[in-house]
């Protein structure tokens, strides 16, 4: 991602040396879905001990769902699933080359990604306020261990979209190149991927 | 990239799918269906993530190289939830 760029200078004509543009955009496709792989099983591992514990304690399931916020849940996922909308907006717009439009949704993105970390730090205050911990029970372990994992995804890639919106600044990106745009792109949205299943497992099912 | 003028206007569409969904799988939380709740809220959770995937992410203008690439992930998701399962359920 990252790398890519520090290879050519800001306007050089031929961005790519060894390889055509469109040859240098599908290894960079590839390599995002390569690492995204690697995400799906690293909360795979903890999906599978959510699976394993819901079956051995419904019980603890059933009332741990019931002390978490459904509409704080709700609102959240509308939020992420807005900031999904507002990187997909901004790609539709750089592929046209309006720099300036992109910059607007990647700002809006991350406005709306900082409103999702906010709504998240107002329930955990609230959990911990109620003695509600990650030691609580399995349950709030799971709860605790999934939403905080991706909570830092989210933060990484606020990071990573501010690069994006930094550089755009710089003039780096135009309608001929903007495959950095694109992968950090897929990043956000499985971010959002992630969060559409925790929500209804942790949120809804008793 | 083939699309360029519906881009937006699909985008937005598929945006108000995710949110129509949203609303639908909090509604249906309510209603107590027993094992059917947890049915009915992983498939409307992969229909948003299949939305998701195929406009937003693009994999409905990928080649079959990157789909197989977006999908083997799935194949060892798979692996481990019922290999794991096929032991700690018959201990």
């Amino acid at each position: 991602m990252s790398g890519q760029s520090t290879h050519h200078g800001p306007g050089a004509a031929g961005h790519e040396a060894h390889m055509d543009p469109a040859t240098a955009r599908e290894a960079a496709t590839l390599g995002i879905w390569t690492f995204l792989a690697t995400e799906v099983l690293l909360f795979g591992g903890l999906f599978t001990s959510y699976i394993i514990y819901r079956i051995k304690y419904p019980q603890i399931f059933y009332e741990g769902h019931l002390k978490l916020d459904h509409v704080l849940g709700a609102i959240n996922t509308v939020v992420l699933i807005g900031s999904s909308l507002t990187v997909a907006l901004g790609i539709a717009a750089i592929r046209k080359g309006k720099v300036g439009l992109l910059r607007l949704y990647l700002f809006l993105t991350l406005l709306l990604a900082g409103t999702f970390l906010g709504i998240k730090y107002v329930e955990y205050t609230e959990k911990f306020s109620h003695g509600l911990y990650p030691d609580t029970d399995i349950f709030f372990s799971l709860y605790f261990m999934l939403t905080g994992l991706h909570g830092l995804h989210v933060l990484a890639g606020m990071v990573l979209l501010g690069a994006v919106l930094f550089l755009a600044g710089r003039g780096r990106y135009s309608e001929s190149y903007h495959t950095p745009v694109e992968i950090s792109g897929l990043y956000w949205h499985f971010v959002d991927l992630v969060w559409i299943y925790l929500f209804p497992l942790l949120y809804l099912l008793g | 990239m083939k699309e360029h003028d519906s881009g937006t206007r699909t985008y937005i569409v598929v945006w108000g799918a995710l949110v129509m969904l949203t609303v639908v799988t909090v509604a249906v939380s309510y209603v107590h269906l027993g094992m059917m709740n947890v049915f009915v809220a992983l498939l409307i959770a992969s229909a948003k993530a299949s939305l998701v995937a195929l406009f937003f992410m693009h994999l409905r203008y990928e080649n079959r190289l990157v789909w197989g690439f977006a999908l083997a992930p799935l194949f060892f998701l798979v692996l481990i939830v019922v290999g794991t399962l096929s032991d700690t359920l018959f201990r």
